[in-house]
């Protein structure tokens, strides 16, 4: 290095010098690694998984996929059970969590007085703060009693004729472990989809009530679609975090390895199974198959995020753009 | 030049640490946990120079970790299988047995107290093939209890454990249509029921879910003042598991000990023996070439099956007895 700079030319010294004083390339490098270990660490994740499930994928090929049999005594693993849980219980969630949340950031944004709603969102971060196991564990207590209780049966009363609601009310199931979900997932989309409604310049409000609107038409016509990016954001980082969720999910969705049309059933997720299982897997398939199960998740993950990504790029086309 | 300065002093204070006390490592069952950690703490204390380090892994990564030679000792609920054992190459592992666990049905039905079970009905009920409380099964083994007419919810563990092995282990003795349909594992395609994780999970799930049943370790049972029902033994006797019943199943085993000391002791003969108990294991390499460690371990392992045995019963586990013992003893000088 030392000896580079002695015998280059002057002028390009000069500019070499400048350029590092500057600080631009060091940052610009500084930054570039960062930004590469990111990648780096996905590809290093892929291809240990991609190796240590080598044996399973031998075995199984694509059938693990659509396999419905988890026996580790006669060596039978599929995965069906597992991705269907997993991703039933992450649409219940944001089936809940959306609405509720996308509302409630609306009404702390645009609505609320400021007091309030400063209040409201240190709540709302307080409790996307809890940590999971807690969540789960309340869950339990509470939760599962009032689901089996109160309104599990109400369910099969009202609406029981539909094969969604059928089945012995165990407290435990899908859709217990959808709304733990839910709880967990809906503070990320206030909190963002607040931010992003927040961003929105006053002028466009200002405009819209200039034109005549009321409050909620230029809310709900300018506002939220202005700030739709930040606001599906705010949603498939909700997908995300419900799709990796173990210790809640795994402590109230009864962990059993069906298929169930009855959203009041035990099942499984993905995750759960992994964590359940991974410790005391001694056969080397077993193992094999758990680690199948993460590259399973890995990919699902994937597929539902690049479709987020394709609604966006649909969506994007039509309505006010984003700057 | 700095640098250089630096690392010295790290290795000088690395190895003043490592230098006060060989630490051995070992890593395995969760289930007996609680006494190993006491032992290798009073262990610590009596010899200042040993420090061993025992990570609550499970059995499966106690094994796995054992095989790839990452610990200097394992432990598990399960004996290792011979497929298993194929596959250590660089030594011989010996079984030890350390303490007996039993492992105790635990109910919540209304109005019932101290119900009996069967092998069969047990069986029965984890197949799905009892459905209800008032079964003519159930109720021939409880004559005179009002058993209500009620749907049965079974539970079982959802994460793979030793427990869950012994149970299975059992129900694979007491139930042909279990043994080829289900099998013995740690943890198995349950025909039906729900999973709780862990003792905790079970015994959650059976405390809030009227009409349920589910099975957990003795000294969990016995820690949180549960209720939990006697079985039929190989004998015919409704034994309900306490220390006494749990060390007589293993002293009817222990006739027919093989000399590696693999045997499951579930239905064992007795009259008294408790039928849903289990051994478990200290996996110890039999060539530790690090003299110091060999002392040690070999100085852990006849203090455990003697003096340190009276610590079990306080910890709800069941000592090992007598005859095991002193073949047990003659297996440490197989360690070189």
């Amino acid at each position: 290095m030392g000896t580079a700079v002695v015998t280059a030319p002057p002028q390009s010294r000069q500019k070499r010098m400048k350029l590092w004083r500057d600080g631009d390339r060091i940052a610009h490098l500084v930054t570039l690694m960062f930004a590469a270990s990111v990648f780096l660490v996905t590809v290093f994740l892929v291809y240990e998984l991609w190796i240590h499930s080598g044996p399973s994928r031998a075995k199984f090929g694509f059938g693990f996929i659509t396999g419905k049999t988890w026996d580790p005594n006669t060596d039978q693993f599929g995965a069906l059970p597992f991705i269907y849980g997993t991703v039933l219980t992450s649409f219940l969630a944001l089936l809940i969590s959306v609405p509720l949340g996308v509302g409630a950031a609306i009404f702390l944004s645009e609505l609320a007085p400021p007091k309030l709603s400063n209040a409201c969102t240190f709540l709302v971060e307080l409790l996307a703060a809890v940590p999971s196991v807690i969540l789960g564990l309340l869950a339990i207590f509470t939760l599962v009693p009032i689901m089996r209780q109160y309104v599990e049966p109400f369910l099969k009363r009202a609406l029981g004729f539909l094969p969604l609601f059928q089945g012995p009310a165990y407290g435990v199931g899908y859709l217990t472990a959808g709304l733990i979900l839910a709880i967990m997932t809906f503070p990320f989309i206030i909190s963002i989809s607040r931010e992003a409604l927040l961003a929105v310049p006053r002028e466009q409000r200002e405009a819209a009530l200039a034109l005549g609107a009321t409050k909620w038409e230029s809310t709900w016509q300018v506002v939220v679609p202005f700030a739709r990016l930040g606001i599906l954001g705010s949603i498939f980082l909700a997908l995300a975090r419900a799709l990796g969720e173990t210790m809640a999910v795994t402590m109230v969705i009864g962990n059993d390895t069906g298929i169930h049309t009855s959203l009041l059933s035990p099942g499984y997720t993905i995750a759960a199974m992994i964590a359940n299982n991974f410790t005391e897997a001694t056969g080397d398939l077993f193992l094999s198959s758990l680690v199948e199960l993460g590259l399973v998740l890995f990919a699902l993950t994937m597929v539902l995020n690049g479709a987020a990504q394709l609604l966006i790029i649909a969506t994007t086309g039509k309505g006010s753009k984003q700057p | 030049m700095k640098k250089q300065i630096l690392w010295t002093m790290l290795l000088a204070g690395a190895s003043a640490i490592a230098g006060s006390a060989e630490t051995i490592t070992a890593a395995g069952a969760t289930f007996p946990a609680p006494i190993y950690q006491k032992w290798f703490e009073d262990f610590h204390k009596a010899h200042g120079d040993v420090q061993i380090n025992y990570q609550a892994i499970g059995s499966g990564g106690g094994i796995r970790q054992l095989t790839e030679g990452t610990v200097d000792f394992g432990a598990s609920d399960m004996p290792m299988t011979d497929d298993q054992l194929s596959k250590v190459t660089k030594y011989k592992v010996l079984h030890f047995p350390t303490v007996i666990g039993g492992i105790v049905p635990t109910y919540n039905v209304a109005g019932a107290a101290a119900l009996k079970f069967s092998g069969e009905t047990l069986a029965g009920i984890y197949l799905g093939n009892i459905k209800k409380w008032n079964d003519p099964a159930l109720k021939k083994d409880n004559p005179g209890v009002n058993l209500p007419g009620e749907d049965i919810t079974v539970v079982h563990r959802s994460d793979g454990s030793g427990t869950s092995f012994v149970f299975s282990d059992y129900l694979s003795k007491v139930s042909p249509e279990w043994k080829s349909k289900v099998g013995a594992n740690t943890s198995v395609n349950w025909p039906v029921g729900l999973g709780g994780k862990g003792n905790e999970g079970v015994a959650g799930l059976v405390k809030q879910t009227p009409n349920s049943i589910g099975y957990v370790e003795l000294i969990y049972a016995a820690q949180n003042k549960m209720e939990f029902g006697a079985i039929k033994n190989a004998a015919g006797n409704f034994v309900k598991a306490d220390v006494t019943t749990v060390t007589d199943a293993a002293a009817g085993a222990a006739k027919d000990m093989p000399a590696d000391f693999r045997v499951s002791i579930t239905n064992a003969p007795g009259k008294n023996a408790y039928p849903i108990a289990s051994f478990t294991w200290l996996l110890i390499p039999d060539k530790i070439d690090n003299a110091t460690k060999k002392k040690a371990i070999t100085d852990f392992l006849a203090w455990m099956m003697t003096a340190a045995q009276a610590d079990a019963p306080g910890l709800s586990y069941a000592p090992l007895p007598k005859p095991v013992v002193a073949k047990e003893q003659k297996q440490i000088a197989l360690i070189k």
